[in-house]
């Protein structure tokens, strides 16, 4: 039962392999928190939630970037999550094997991972040069049509894990279509729905590429949509890019912020998914 | 005589043959398909405006466009080959850095890690893909390439940078932003991307394949080898192409590390630049038509090569599934 030295050699060179490659892929993630939490936590104080952003060399907080970048998030999911739903549901139900819905599912997927900077492009061209000025509703747009394909795909997920019995048990009882899908199908799958939803939240809040051309930055208080707005990853941005210590600390207290509200979302939808289950 | 069999029977007016709610089946169904074709019409859209908006740009230039390493906003010409060339070798460094960390990521979940640490294991490196591009950028801009500057591109330049073919890829100043330093944070950033699907594949391996082959006396390597990974080939693949896709469009990352220089270097220790972080440092600044034109053609380009790679991406993932459907 001897296996040839070299074979054996060839196995604990490959397994040891694969665990220096999850120690490296782990490492990285506990360096960039530790130091975004080392840098952000320090850089930390009362004024970032009371004062505006500072010119070079002041001091000051973050709230209006804080402000502009809930608004536009509020904003994008209420223009996305209707049309990502719909669309859900046209690809998992009422289109299900259609042609129709086939080939947006298979868009909708590139649209995924499409790069994001041509997201922000494309609202510039749509609505920014049409308006001639960059603004919050621009803004809101481009981070609207970044969740879309994140809700449209878990929403379809999640109601094409329900049994088809539930969907016959409707029909038997003779419902419409429409209402098996409202009150009995959007039900079972309502908890899948939100987490997919809340997943989105995350990701359009740390996206920076699409807003630096639809809703640029406004270093004033401004709660005008129709205005240039404040936001956070683009203040993190200029401020990081910048020569000056002031803004660097600012910088990192706002990617402490970003990055917590962000993981912590992903980690509470992981428990309520598994809570789901 | 529907209409009134409806109204003995039911109140609440949801007979399946009712005309309110046949009407209000249709509307139902149109408002969904609706939906679904935003999301089509939605690509096509995003396409057509990036042509549109880059036309200035190829009519003047012609192939001129890609082929030149020219960018000159005060003499108004615009050559992208730079940001074209930083693309693909700043994405071919991150595929050559994911790609086996991935495979052996999927494979320590599957087969080493003791049961109860996966999950936690699997969520930790799912983390990875959650964090926004803009703190890799941060990090990579204040922490990781200070890292590279003062330890690995001195030992780099000095062991490497006088060899006879790769000698000029590692010749040049340690100063830490350059091709070298964003091509790791790409690959840091694409790693979860490759590693889930590889995990979630490697799972999927159909038990009696692996145990015929432990049978036969294969070792746990020679089974990766010989069984998984030829079984889930189209998956794995398609998992590169996703993360190639992924690392091609990246953006902010990119920007802060990479120096946003115009010069065409073939030392990856130098600063380059990209085509997405061309248009983030750029854009807002580019102050006549033609500039802003190059800048949006570029992202035409960006935006078509993607799409290709995703498409590629996609296709060999629903041809596993379809493996996966007739073996199980």
């Amino acid at each position: 039962m001897a296996i040839p030295v070299r074979r054996r050699a060839a196995d604990v060179v490959a397994f040891a392999f694969a665990t220096f490659a999850t120690v490296f892929g782990l490492l990285w993630l506990f360096w960039i928190l530790w130091m975004t939490l080392r840098e952000g936590a320090g850089a930390l104080s009362g004024k970032l939630f009371t004062e505006m952003t500072p010119p070079p060399g002041a001091s000051g907080g973050l709230l209006n970037a804080f402000y502009g970048s809930a608004v536009m998030i509020f904003l994008g999911l209420v223009i996305g999550t209707p049309i990502g739903v719909a669309a859900g549901t046209y690809l998992a139900e009422h289109g299900r094997h259609t042609r129709v819905a086939k080939a947006a599912s298979f868009i909708n997927d590139i649209l995924l991972s499409a790069p994001s900077i041509v997201i922000g492009l494309f609202i510039y061209e749509l609505v920014v040069r049409t308006t001639g000025h960059f603004s919050g509703y621009a803004g809101a747009l481009s981070l609207a049509i970044i969740l879309i394909p994140i809700v449209v795909r878990t929403t379809q997920e999640s109601l094409l894990l329900i049994p088809d019995t539930m969907r016959e048990a409707g029909f038997a009882l003779g419902l419409p279509r429409w209402r098996v899908t409202r009150q009995i199908l959007y039900k079972a799958a309502m908890s899948a729905i939100l987490t997919g939803i809340l997943l989105a939240v995350a990701r359009i809040a740390g996206e920076t590429a699409p807003l630096l051309f639809t809703a640029l930055n406004n270093q004033f208080w401004s709660a005008d949509l129709n205005a240039p707005l404040a936001n956070l990853p683009v203040v993190i941005f200029q401020y990081a890019m910048s020569p000056y210590d002031e803004w660097h600390a600012l910088a990192w207290a706002g990617a402490f912020v970003l990055t917590s509200f962000v993981l912590i979302l992903n980690i509470l939808v992981r428990l309520l998914a598994r809570k789901g289950r | 005589m529907n209409a009134t069999a409806a109204s003995t029977f039911d109140t609440s007016g949801s007979s399946g043959t009712g005309k309110s709610g046949a009407g209000a089946d249709r509307a139902f169904q149109l408002i969904t398909a609706g939906a679904a074709w935003f999301v089509l019409i939605l690509l096509g859209a995003i396409t057509l405006s990036m042509a549109w908006g880059g036309r200035l740009a190829f009519q003047t230039f012609g192939w001129r466009f890609i082929t030149s390493p020219d960018w000159d906003a005060v003499g108004g010409h615009f050559g992208a080959l730079v940001p074209i060339y930083g693309t693909l070798v700043t994405s071919a460094i991150a595929l050559m850095i994911a790609v086996p960390v991935s495979i052996g990521i999927a494979l320590f979940l599957t087969d080493i890690a003791p049961r109860w640490t996966r999950a936690p294991i699997a969520i930790a490196i799912e983390l990875l893909a959650a964090i926004p591009s803009i703190i890799y950028g941060m990090w990579g801009l204040f922490v990781f390439a200070p890292f590279m500057a003062a330890n690995v591109e001195p030992w780099l330049s000095d062991h490497l940078g006088s060899k006879a073919v790769i000698g000029p890829l590692f010749s040049g100043p340690p100063i830490g932003i350059g091709m070298l330093t964003a091509g790791i944070v790409l690959g840091i950033m694409v790693i979860p991307f490759i590693a889930a699907v590889a995990r979630e594949v490697f799972g999927a391996v159909p038990a009696p394949l692996r145990e015929s082959a432990v049978a036969l006396g294969a070792t746990r390597w020679e089974v990766l080898r010989s069984v998984t990974l030829p079984y889930t080939r189209s998956a794995i693949i398609g998992a590169v192409f996703l993360g190639l896709g992924r690392a091609l469009g990246e953006t902010m990352a990119v920007t802060f590390v990479l120096g946003n220089a115009h010069d065409l270097s073939a030392s990856l220790l130098m600063p380059s630049n990209s085509i997405a972080a061309a248009i983030a440092n750029e854009f807002t600044e580019a102050d006549t038509d033609l500039y802003r034109s190059s800048l949006i053609a570029l992202g035409f380009l960006l935006f078509v090569v993607t799409f290709i790679v995703l498409s590629i991406a996609k296709l060999l993932l629903l041809r596993m599934n379809k493996q996966l459907g007739r073996t199980h």
